[in-house]
C-alpha cells in the first residue's frame, strides 16, 4: 500500500462509486475508469441487495406473494401490486367492482405524487440543495397520512386483494383528500419558482446528459426518462387498464433529451395525477369494493399472461405462467429502473462525474426494485 | 502601542478564543438557521440547543484519530493545523473597532490574503496525504477553485486601496466613517474627497462572490461535493481532524465577512453616525454570515467548469475593467 504514487498524464484510474455511495441512493455500485473528471468507461455492478423475490413468487401461491411486489419498490409500492392483481384477475377471471377500480386508480395516482415528490427532493439533493427535499417530505407526508389511515400502512403496501380492495375509503378520506389537492397544486408553483427557475439549477441540467429515443428503445427505458427523449409511450394510454380509459388527463412528453426535460415530465405528471385524482373522486361510485363471488383459492387456468402497468418510474410487467396449480410456474417482472439504468453506462460515456451523477439522479433509481 | 510578547500572546489567545466560539457557535446558527428555512426546528434541546457545540466538540475530541492504511502520516496530520492556524492569525489585524485591533498594520490587506491561501494549501494536502481517490479529485478541484477566485478578489482589493490609498484595514474602516453614504459601496464616496465611483456596488457583489467561493461555502462547495465525492477532501478525516477542519472553515467565513465589512460597509462605522463601535462590526459581519448561510441552504452546488467560467470569464474582465475605470477616475477627480 505505501511508497510513492506515479501518474502518468494518460493514466486513467478507477473510481468505485457505491455500493455505500450518496449519490446512489441504495446500494448500487458503479465502476467508473476516470480520466481526471472525466469518465472513460463506466460499468454498473448490480444485485448487492438482490432477494428473489422472481423464486418467491413461483415457491408461494399467488396472494402470498402480493406483499413481496410492494417491497420492489418502496416508494411506488401501489403501482407494483396494481399490476399483479390485474394480472391475477384476468388469468383468473375474477370481476372487480366498478368502486374498487376507482379507489385503486386513486390511489396509485396518491402514490405516483408521493414518489415523483421524493424523487424531486433527492434529485435537487444531488445536484447539492439540501431545501427542496424538506419541503418535499412535508408534502409527502401528507400523502401518506391519507393513505396510512386507508391502507393502514404508510410505504409498503399491501392494499389491494385479488378482485377489489382491503379497506374501503371514508368520507374523511374523501373531504382530506380534496383539501391537499390545492395544497399540492400551491407546492408545485413554490417548487417551480424556487428550484425549475434557478439559473445554477438549469445550467446544470440544460443539454446535460443527452438520453436520445434511440438509446431508449435500444435499452427498453420505459417511463419519464423515455418521454423526456420525445417518446410518447404510457401505459395508462397506450394500453389503457383499470378505468384509466375513463379519465381525462395528457401525457406529458419533452423533446430535449436532457436532464431537465426528465425533470419536466416528473414535474408535469405530478399535475396531471392531481387531474387523475380530482376526477376519480368526483366519479367515485357507490357499491361494493370485493365482488360477491370470489374463489377461494387462486388457480389460474394453464397459460401464460402479461400484464403491463405505468408506475412512477416506467412500464413494469409481471409475466405469470401457470400451470393450473396454486403457485406459479414462472414469475417474471419486468421493472423499469432496470431497463432504465441500463442505459447509464453507455449514456455517461464522455462526461464529468457531475454530470453523470446529475443523469443518474434523473433517472430516478429505486435499487431494491433494479435487483428485485 | 508596543508590539511585546506579552502583548502578542494576549492577542492571539484572543483571537483562538474569537475565532474558535465563533466556530462553534456558527455551526450552531447554521444548523439552526438551515432548520428554519426548512421548516423544521433544528437543533433545540437544552436552550435553544445552546449545550449542542460543547457536546459536539467533547464528542469529536474524545474520538479516535484514525489514521487510513497508506496515507502520508505527516502530510494527514499537518493539513487540520494549516486549515485551522492561518484563519487564525488573520484575526490578528482585523479592527473590530477604532480601538479593538490586535495589530494594526500597514499591510493588513496583503497579509489576510497570503494567511487565505493557505486555506488552499491545507485542503491539497489533505486530499492527496489521505491517498484516496476522492481526497485527491476534491483537494485538485479545490485549489484549482481557490485560485481563481483569488484573482479577482485581489483585483478589487486593488480598486479599494487605489481609492483609499492605503493598505491599513484601520485606515480603510475609518475612512468610511461618518454614515452609510460614506461606504466604499456605494458609488458616491467621500471619503478621500468626493469620488464618483459608479460601478463599486458590482465590485461589492464580485467580492461576495468570491468570499462566498474563497470559503469553499455552497454553492461553491466542490471541495466537499457530498453528492460526488462522499465528503471530498475530508473523507478520511474524523475526531478533531475533521473538527479542525469545521472550525477553519467557520473562521474563514468570519473573516470574509469581516473582510467584506471593513472593505464595503464601513467597519464599525454606524449607518447614520450614531455609536460607532464594535457592535456595528458584529451587527455587519453577522448579517453577511447569515446571508451566507441563506444562500447555502437556497442553491444548488455549481458545477467545476461552471464556477471556473464564471471567475475567468466573467468576473476577472469586469474586475479588471473597473480597475480600469476606477483608475481613470481618480485622475479625474
Amino acid at each position: 500500500m505505501s511508497g510513492p504514487i506515479h501518474i502518468r498524464s494518460d493514466e486513467t484510474f478507477t473510481l468505485n462509486v457505491g455500493p455505500q455511495h450518496p449519490a446512489t441512493h441504495g446500494v448500487l455500485r458503479v465502476k467508473m475508469e476516470m480520466d481526471g473528471e472525466y469518465i472513460v468507461k463506466a460499468e454498473t455492478v448490480l444485485g448487492y441487495i438482490h432477494r428473489m423475490h422472481e423464486l418467491m413468487g413461483e415457491n408461494r401461491t399467488y396472494p402470498q406473494v402480493l406483499p413481496n411486489l410492494s417491497r420492489l419498490d418502496y416508494l411506488g409500492a401501489m403501482g407494483y401490486t396494481h399490476a399483479h392483481v390485474l394480472a391475477i384477475e384476468r388469468a383468473a377471471s375474477i370481476e372487480v367492482p366498478e368502486r374498487a377500480e376507482y379507489i385503486r386508480v386513486l390511489m396509485v395516482e396518491l402514490n405516483r405524487i408521493s414518489s415523483h415528490l421524493f424523487w424531486f427532493g433527492a434529485f435537487v439533493m444531488d445536484l447539492g440543495g439540501f431545501t427542496p427535499l424538506m419541503y418535499a417530505i412535508e408534502d409527502r407526508e401528507h400523502i401518506l397520512d391519507l393513505m396510512e389511515a386507508v391502507t393502514g400502512s404508510r410505504l409498503t403496501y399491501c392494499y389491494f386483494r385479488f378482485g377489489g380492495l382491503y379497506n374501503d375509503v371514508d368520507d374523511d378520506f374523501i373531504n382530506a383528500t380534496r383539501a391537499v389537492i390545492p395544497r399540492l397544486r400551491k407546492s408545485l408553483k413554490k417548487y417551480d419558482a424556487l428550484v425549475t427557475g434557478n439559473i445554477i439549477f438549469r445550467k446544470r441540467l440544460e443539454g446535460i446528459g443527452p438520453i436520445s429515443a434511440e438509446m431508449c428503445r435500444k435499452y427498453g427505458a420505459t417511463g419519464p426518462v423515455a418521454r423526456g427523449a420525445g417518446l410518447d409511450f404510457d401505459v395508462r394510454k397506450n394500453e389503457p387498464y383499470s378505468v384509466y380509459s375513463e379519465f381525462d388527463f395528457d401525457i406529458p412528453v419533452y423533446h430535449e433529451c436532457d436532464s431537465l426535460a426528465r425533470y419536466n415530465v416528473r414535474m408535469d405528471e405530478m399535475e396531471q395525477s392531481l387531474r387523475i385524482i380530482e376526477q376519480a373522486l368526483d366519479k367515485l361510485p357507490e357499491g361494493p369494493i370485493m365482488p360477491k363471488k370470489k374463489p377461494k383459492l387462486i388457480k389460474p387456468p394453464k397459460g401464460d399472461y402479461y400484464q403491463a402497468v405505468e408506475t412512477a418510474r416506467g412500464s413494469f410487467g409481471i409475466r405469470i405462467v401457470s400451470d393450473g396449480t396454486k403457485n406459479a410456474y414462472r414469475f417474471k417482472l419486468r421493472s423499469p429502473t432496470y431497463s432504465n439504468m441500463s442505459l447509464f453506462d453507455e449514456a455517461c460515456e464522455g462526461m464529468m462525474i457531475m454530470d453523470a451523477l446529475a443523469m443518474m439522479g434523473s433517472l430516478d433509481l429505486v435499487i431494491p426494485e433494479i435487483d428485485r | 502601542m508596543d508590539l511585546t510578547i506579552f502583548n502578542a500572546v494576549i492577542a492571539v489567545v484572543i483571537a483562538i478564543a474569537f475565532a474558535a466560539a465563533n466556530a462553534a457557535y456558527l455551526v450552531l446558527a447554521e444548523r439552526r438557521g438551515a432548520g428554519r428555512i426548512q421548516r423544521r426546528p433544528g437543533p433545540n434541546v437544552n436552550l435553544f440547543g445552546l449545550l449542542q457545540p460543547p457536546a459536539d466538540g467533547i464528542k469529536l475530541m474524545t474520538k479516535q484519530l484514525m489514521i487510513p492504511g497508506g496515507a502520508d502520516k505527516a502530510l494527514f496530520m499537518v493539513a487540520p493545523v494549516l486549515a485551522m492556524a492561518p484563519a487564525i492569525m488573520s484575526f490578528v489585524t482585523i479592527p473590530f473597532s477604532n480601538t479593538i485591533v490586535a495589530h494594526s498594520m500597514n499591510v493588513g490587506v496583503l497579509m489576510i490574503f497570503a494567511f487565505a491561501s493557505f486555506g488552499g494549501m491545507a485542503i491539497l494536502l489533505a486530499g492527496w496525504g489521505s491517498r484516496n481517490k476522492y481526497g485527491v479529485m476534491a483537494a485538485v478541484r479545490a485549489v484549482s477553485q481557490n485560485i481563481s477566485y483569488e484573482v479577482p478578489m485581489l483585483i478589487t482589493v486593488i480598486t479599494i486601496v487605489m481609492m483609499t490609498g492605503t493598505m491599513n484595514l484601520h485606515e480603510i474602516a475609518s475612512l468610511q466613517s461618518g454614515g452609510f453614504w460614506n461606504w466604499n459601496i456605494f458609488p458616491v464616496s467621500m471619503s478621500d474627497g468626493f469620488m464618483l465611483q459608479p460601478l463599486m456596488p458590482i465590485s461589492f457583489l464580485i467580492f461576495f462572490i468570491c468570499s462566498l467561493a474563497e470559503t469553499n461555502r455552497a454553492p461553491f462547495d466542490l471541495g466537499e461535493a457530498e453528492s460526488e465525492l462522499v465528503a471530498g477532501f475530508h473523507t478520511e478525516y474524523g475526531s478533531m481532524g475533521f473538527g479542525l477542519f469545521f472550525m477553519g472553515e467557520y473562521a474563514n467565513i468570519v473573516i470574509g465577512a469581516s473582510l467584506i465589512t471593513i472593505l464595503f460597509l464601513g467597519g464599525w462605522g454606524c449607518p447614520f453616525g450614531l455609536y460607532p463601535g464594535v457592535w456595528w462590526f458584529l451587527l455587519k459581519i453577522y448579517l453577511l454570515i447569515f446571508s451566507f448561510i441563506w444562500i447555502r441552504w437556497t442553491f444548488p452546488r455549481t458545477t467545476i467548469y461552471g464556477l471556473l467560467n464564471l471567475s475567468w470569464k466573467i468576473l476577472i474582465p469586469i474586475s479588471l475593467f473597473n480597475l480600469l475605470l476606477t483608475a481613470g477616475l481618480l485622475k479625474v477627480f
